[in-house]
């Protein structure tokens, strides 16, 4: 018999339950309506740059080059965006939802830890937030390098990052779900995720302006929940390097540039981040009664 | 489960391992002071109760009564307040413990995005005992879903839903089954079903838990049933023990001295007017015994009318309102 919860046998748990969240992404809505979203976002971008290219056919090309790189930073927060609201409102479901409808009873009545369906569900989810991510930002990528032939210094860091915030955010959304019903989980992950972003944005305008107070909040918000910050370096992957000589100082003021790259103590923190509110949210599901 | 540690040489482990298969195998179920409080109601008080291997018990109680939270403790599902809980000889805070249990919740819900095979795979896999697709698809017909093994879960019926979820329950080739009103969504004909399903699980020896309003279907399968009441063992004992003896009632006319103590001699005797109550002793409510035809015999002997004679015994449903009613009364003095 090898049905030890331990070890081998809570992987191997971690691994049936992350592939069963996969194909529950793969069956419901969720899948074809991020699919439907993206592909209007990408057609609406495919348009939009297609226009700046003959717009700026007369310019120079590093006006349209600017342009193009500030408009595809918009466009992937658009894309991240969907990658958020999409995994944020997989995540309520999958665990609320179940422990609601009693879905969870009879897979919890079986020789498993709790901790370790947990795990599996959050890389079922990570898995497929990173996998949207990748598909989908790459395709945006090269419709900018058709379309304009921009393509940008550090597609992979920015991909990457990105798939990292909807990481954040969908472990915040296994959080709120251990505690709070399905839909309240995914809206609440989403207005935090807004409310961070807009933090970051008057953060950014509160440096522009030498206001300390004010670039406070972006700094505490972009700690509290990491969103933000990856994305700021995901932009900053994404955008052209000559931009911000361009540009000057005013720089800070635009949510879609990014002045400097992520330092690796922020990383390191965003990982710390995902792996405390995991955990919390372990100990809050394993404490839950069913 | 690889436990044995392989230290001991072949000569002297195999006494100990005979020694070890000869000891009476750990209830199936044993637990001992279980409580569970929900804010400031307590749901369970003090509920001490244990299944042995290849027994049939029955959980019954009203509404509200706290049966599905033990249950539910009993399988880690609710942590309790206080008590301890052994599922097949190990402690139930431990996963391992539920290797070999099967349950089918109260409140039956599967994974709509799966078709039913699906689900059984998924617990199987999650269960980790080997079992083979025949045994998977055979578990689907025994509950008479093989037609529909290929179907989502989303369009099933209700009762469909039921039947699913005790495949899912007997997949695993479980030592104990856990059914917490396995029958309250199923047709007459289901019904029946999950009668003769108890019956041959008792026949494998496989220990089984049942929760059920309906006491007909316990009083036929069960051998000892445990009735809760506000979160407290009210009574409990096999079903002759709750039941009591045999009672023989009788309308006779003509009964002189000597009759009635006849009677009297066959067991306890009871009288109002014509109509005659005797409890008959364990042996002599027995079908095989001559009892009741001496009996008869003798007051015919003894120039007595016999215009009926009734063999009785109250059923599981009177006994259970009287002991629920006694409990009541006893509460709102
Ligand atoms: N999650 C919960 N939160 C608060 N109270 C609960 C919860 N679950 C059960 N209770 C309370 O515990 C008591 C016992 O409930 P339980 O579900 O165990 O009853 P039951 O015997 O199974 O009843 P039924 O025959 O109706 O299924 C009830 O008073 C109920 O209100
Ligand atoms: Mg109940």
């Amino acid at each position: 018999m090898t049905a030890t919860p331990t070890g081998a046998g809570a992987a191997r748990t971690a691994g049936t339950i992350a592939a069963l969240t996969l194909r529950e992404a793969a069956r419901r809505r969720v899948l074809l309506s991020l699919a439907a979203l993206t592909v209007v976002l990408l057609a609406l971008s495919a348009w939009g740059f297609s226009r700046i290219g003959s717009e700026f056919g007369g310019l120079t090309s590093g006006e349209a080059r600017l342009a193009a790189s500030t408009v595809l930073n918009l466009v992937m927060f658009g894309l991240s965006l969907i990658a958020a609201l999409g995994t944020a409102f997989l995540a309520g479901p999958t665990l609320a939802g179940e422990t609601e409808s009693g879905i969870a009873l009879a897979v919890l009545a079986r020789p498993i830890r709790r901790s370790a369906v947990l795990l599996g569900k959050w890389l079922g989810l990570v898995a497929f937030g990173s996998g949207f991510v990748a598909v989908a930002g790459l395709a945006q990528l090269l419709v900018v390098l058709v379309t304009v032939g921009y393509w940008p210094p550090g597609p992979a860091t920015g991909l990457a990052l990105l798939a990292a915030q909807a990481t954040v955010l969908l472990t915040l959304g296994v959080l709120l779900s251990t505690v709070v019903s399905p839909m309240a989980s995914g809206v609440v992950a989403v207005g935090l995720f807004g409310a961070t972003w807009v933090a970051g944005v008057v953060g950014s305008v509160g440096a522009a302006l030498d206001n300390a107070s004010l670039a406070q909040v972006g700094t505490v918000s972009r700690m509290l929940l990491p969103t933000d910050g990856l994305w700021r370096g995901a932009m900053n992957a994404f955008q052209d390097p000559t931009l911000l000589a361009q540009l000057g100082p005013e720089v800070g003021q635009s949510p879609f540039v990014s002045a400097s790259p992520l330092t690796p103590v922020y990383l390191g923190w965003a990982a710390l981040w995902v792996v405390l509110v995991l955990g919390l949210a372990g100990v809050v599901f394993q404490r839950r009664d069913l | 489960m690889a436990t044995g540690t392989g230290t001991g040489t072949g000569t002297d482990a195999a006494p100990a391992a005979r020694l070890l298969a000869e000891l009476p195998p750990s209830p199936a179920v044993w637990c001992s002071g279980l409580r569970k409080r929900y804010g400031r109601r307590t749901a369970v008080d003090g509920v001490s109760l244990s299944v042995a291997r290849g027994e049939v018990v029955g959980l019954l109680g009203p509404n509200g009564a706290g049966k599905t939270s033990v249950i539910k403790m009993l399988l880690g599902l609710v942590r309790p307040s206080a008590g301890e809980v052994l599922l097949l000889g190990r402690a139930a805070r431990d996963p391992r413990a539920r290797a070999r249990v099967g349950y089918l919740p109260e409140l039956f819900r599967y994974q709509p995005w799966l078709t039913a095979a699906e689900v059984l795979d998924l617990h199987v896999r999650l269960s980790g005992v080997a079992v083979t697709d025949a045994d998977r698809r055979g578990s689907l017909a025994l509950v008479g879903l093989a037609d529909r093994a290929g179907d989502r879960v989303g369009g099933f019926s209700k009762g469909m839903q039921q039947r699913l979820g005790l495949a899912v329950a007997l997949v695993a080739r479980p030592e104990l089954v856990v059914l917490d009103e396995p029958t309250s969504a199923l047709d007459p004909l289901g019904r029946a079903d999950v009668r003769d399903l108890l019956l041959s699980l008792k026949q494998r020896r496989v220990a089984v838990l049942l929760n059920s309003h309906l006491i007909g279907e316990v009083e036929r399968v069960c051998d000892r049933v445990v009735v809760l009441d506000r979160g407290r063992v009210a009574a409990s004992g096999t079903l002759a023990e709750l039941l009591g003896r045999r009672e023989l009632r009788l309308r006779l006319g003509g009964v002189a001295a000597a009759a009635e103590r006849r009677l009297a001699a066959a067991g306890r005797l009871t009288r109002s007017g014509d109509a005659f109550t005797v409890e008959l002793s364990d042996d002599a409510g027995d079908a095989g015994s001559t009892a009741v035809p001496d009996l008869v015999a003798d007051l015919v002997g003894l120039g007595v009318r016999v215009h009926a004679v009734e063999p009785g015994r109250i059923t599981l449903e009177e006994r259970l309102l009287d002991i629920l009613r006694a409990g009541n009364g006893g509460e709102q003095r």
